[in-house]
């Protein structure tokens, strides 16, 4: 805009930002700040606290009833096995629909767009049901374990994912293919060797929002897990602060802070990609 | 050639180990004549095999695993839930029918003849089996008790030896008497065995005696009836427990057909119609507010930012960005303990500031404004970089020309900027709201749906949206699950998904897009 602006529109534009942002950092402080405080309650907590201590921390790893790394821990193992499950079942699905020909092609993309419209979480009641009967015959995948979990998650971003990668996959230049093809490379070879390399950033990208996302997700790892040593972060969490907030506020406050800080980095990462319409199609990150 | 041998062996080798795993698990399912998903099973491993070793099919090699993935964990779910929303699944009825008739005919009274016989247990080391001497207290009549058959036995029968001589047979047939701890080891055996006596069932009543028992109901198959042996009264299948003519129902009960009932229910009676109506009309204000709220203030700030001559723009959006970067999780947690109504800062805040208390998390109003002000929180970055990437599309010219005609910054926004920026956001508007009007995250994490609506027979809470109104129904503990009225809620869910998501295909074309793919 070419208008002309005034000094003091221009001091009460940065006011109003300045305020946003207090809005949006004064959690985050809070949380962090009563991570370090020893008190460990909500009662009468200052923004920058009298002592600093990492008692909460260390809580955090030697807690018998409160198993926050082991919560941690399967949150990542969950979160990075769904991912890369899902990204290398997304790759493989993609490929046949953006290179070839086929019959059924047409309505196979009909029916992917079709199923990622209604949320894999609505089924929940379904899948519980599910896994509560794979149990009778398959204990080691049944509820309560996180190969249950990890499947779910493997199978609930298919979609969405696959037609992002159909897209991405759509505007790599055939004629080098063409050209593989004329040296003898084989139908898998050139996905190998040619389609797959070439995909690698958006791979990148796929795998760390997935990654956000299993990381991040609660109703499902809460309706199939259900002993303490097997929850995720999130589950355990909720579970923590739901019984009693007022006496674990500070314990809570350094987990949060723990389990934050790895999602931010990698949101960092990616964020650009998230702008250019990433999650466009699906709607807004969990 | 070789390594496309080697690919070959590695192709066969992955294929031999699915089978394997396959064959196992069809035989699994065969012993517990789960025939319905072994012909699934038997269908996906042809499947399976045909695609991998034809040459042709090239294209499904690649499509199959996704494909399998989503069919069993997106598609079947799916419709699993249709299917349960027409039936009574729930606490009560978990069961098949027929599981139910096993367990009812499992049921046993003691008839009028009370007798009890004293039992003593013989076990020979390595072997299963126990026999048993049983004693009948009241005429002292013996029973040698072996492999389900009863024999009444005398004193002096050369089976029984008392090799220690004090009065107590110790050995038949080279078993040995088991001492009292030993009998509790083994208890688990011996609580299944069972002698026909007369026309009763001779059984294990305690740790020293067997009692006379006699099967209480019989199911008749022809006409689908439970029959009580005793009294020879009549129980029916209605709506999926045994009732006689009185209306006394006999536990358990089973899963069964129900057509319509739980959505008459959830229209028709006033116990749970009356909370889910309020349920339903929150989650569509829930998900409007939260639209409007967050991409009102993004495009406020999108607006302001979008000034290159600014200073520390860069700074600014990195640090508005931040609260996107969190997981919702960990932040909406964080945001329930600051609402805390007698400990959380924010009260503390306004009575620092000389303002009342507000009930947060107790209060229905105060907590549904907590929500909404908790979602911009979360929100409102994504709807700022959306409107960023939106505004830098719409040309400088548009707004000279506005200038010449002398238009006001708030005409240039009114009819330039607002009706730009939302044809282009339009679609993912439409998609936030179908996104926060299943945000279960946001709604259970901040309070789990509470406060409770006064007088609501279902868990139905004020902040509850129908997606954890789903949840509270079939997973609450205390209240028992409800999945079949959980599961059509989820289908009003569904239904207005598909609406909604038809509306936006429409406005974006995807269906084209589909089409173009021809």
């Amino acid at each position: 805009m070419n208008n002309y602006t005034p000094t003091w529109m221009k001091i009460l534009k940065h006011a109003v930002i300045w305020l946003t942002i207090v809005f949006c950092m004064f959690p985050i402080l809070w949380a962090l700040s009563a991570s370090f405080n020893p008190a460990n309650t909500l009662v009468g907590q200052p923004l920058i606290p009298e002592e600093i201590s990492f008692s909460n921390y260390e809580t955090l790893f030697t807690s018998q009833q409160h198993p926050f790394a082991t919560w941690l821990f399967n949150s990542v193992k969950i979160a990075l096995i769904a991912s890369f499950g899902s990204v290398a079942l997304t790759t493989l699905a993609a490929y046949p629909f953006s290179r070839f020909n086929f019959w059924g092609r047409r309505n196979g993309l009909f029916m992917i767009l079709l199923v990622q419209v209604f949320p894999q979480m609505l089924a929940m009641v379904a899948l519980y049901l599910l896994f509560l009967n794979v149990q009778t015959i398959f204990p080691a995948i049944g509820i309560n374990t996180h190969p249950a979990v990890i499947i779910t998650y493997m199978g609930g971003a298919i979609g969405v994912n696959t037609w992002l990668m159909k897209g991405y996959m759509d505007t790599i230049p055939r004629s080098i293919e063409d050209a593989a093809f004329i040296d003898g490379a084989s139908g898998f070879q050139i996905f190998y060797r040619i389609i797959l390399p070439l995909s690698k950033p958006i791979l990148g990208v796929l795998f760390v929002i997935q990654f956000i996302a299993s990381y991040s997700e609660y109703v499902l790892a809460r309706v199939l897990l259900n002993s303490t040593d097997r929850l995720t972060l999130a589950v355990g969490l909720h579970l923590f602060v739901a019984e009693d907030y007022g006496g674990r506020w500070g314990v809570f406050s350094a987990a949060a802070m723990l389990g934050a800080i790895p999602i931010i980095i990698l949101f960092m990462l990616v964020q650009d990609h998230i702008v250019t319409g990433f999650l466009s199609g699906g709607g807004v990150k969990g | 050639m070789g390594s496309l041998d080697k690919k070959h062996i590695l192709k066969i080798a992955l294929l031999a180990i699915f089978n394997a795993l396959a064959v196992w698990s069809a035989i699994i399912l065969f012993v517990q004549r789960n025939y319905v998903i072994l012909a699934v099973l038997v269908v996906g491993i042809i499947v399976i095999n045909y695609v991998y070793l034809s040459s042709k099919s090239y294209p499904a090699k690649y499509i199959l695993p996704g494909t399998i993935f989503m069919i069993l964990l997106v598609v079947f779910p799916l419709l699993y839930t249709v299917y349960i929303s027409f039936t009574n699944y729930g606490t009560g009825h978990i069961l098949n029918k027929e599981q139910a008739i096993t367990r009812i005919e499992a049921r046993y009274y003691r008839p009028e003849d009370p007798r009890e016989f004293d039992f003593k247990a013989f076990k020979q080391d390595d072997i299963e089996d126990i026999k048993l001497l049983l004693e009948d207290q009241e005429d002292g009549r013996l029973f040698l008790g072996i492999e389900g058959e009863i024999e009444e036995v005398t004193r002096d029968d050369p089976r029984l030896l008392d090799t220690t001589d004090d009065g107590e047979i110790d050995e038949i047939n080279g078993y040995q008497r088991l001492e009292r701890a030993e009998i509790i080891q083994n208890v688990a055996v011996i609580e299944q065995m069972r002698f026909a006596y007369n026309d009763s069932e001779m059984r294990m009543r305690d740790l020293n005696s067997f009692a006379l028992y006699r099967q209480s109901f019989e199911y008749d198959e022809e006409r689908d009836v439970m029959i009580d042996l005793r009294t020879w009264e009549e129980y029916r299948p209605i709506e999926g427990r045994f009732t006689n003519e009185e209306g006394e129902q006999l536990s358990p009960g089973f899963r069964t057909y129900l057509g319509w009932e739980n959505y008459q229910e959830l229209i028709t009676d006033p116990r749970i119609s009356r909370p889910f109506f309020r349920v339903f009309v929150w989650t569509f204000q829930w998900a409007l507010l939260s639209v409007i709220t967050t991409f009102g203030l993004g495009l406020f700030l999108a607006i302001l930012l979008n000034d290159q001559a600014m200073k520390l723009v860069k700074l600014y959006r990195v640090l508005l960005i931040l609260p996107y970067a969190i997981p919702a999780f960990i932040s909406v947690l964080i945001w329930r303990g600051m609402f805390n109504p007698t400990v959380g800062i924010v009260n503390r805040i306004l009575v620092n500031i000389g303002l009342e208390s507000i009930p947060w998390l107790h209060n229905i109003f105060w907590t549904r404004a907590a929500l909404v002000l908790v979602n911009l929180w979360l929100g409102f970055p994504y709807m700022m970089l959306l409107s960023m990437g939106a505004l830098q599309s719409i040309s400088g010219n548009l707004y000279e020309a506005a200038l010449i005609d002398g238009a006001s910054r708030w005409q240039q926004f009114r009819y330039i900027t607002l009706p730009l920026v939302l044809v282009a956001l339009g679609p993912l508007l439409i998609a936030s709201f179908a996104f926060n009007f299943n945000n279960f995250n946001v709604i259970y994490l901040f309070n789990e749906g509470r406060p409770a609506i006064a007088g609501a027979q279902t868990p139905a809470g004020g902040t509850d949206i129908l997606i954890s109104y789903t949840y509270r129904l079939s997973f609450e503990a205390g209240r028992g699950s409800d999945f079949g009225l959980a599961a059509a809620v989820t289908m009003l869910i569904f239904f207005i998904t598909a609406v909604v998501t038809w509306f936006n295909f429409k406005f974006t074309g995807a269906l084209e897009e589909v089409k173009e793919n021809e």
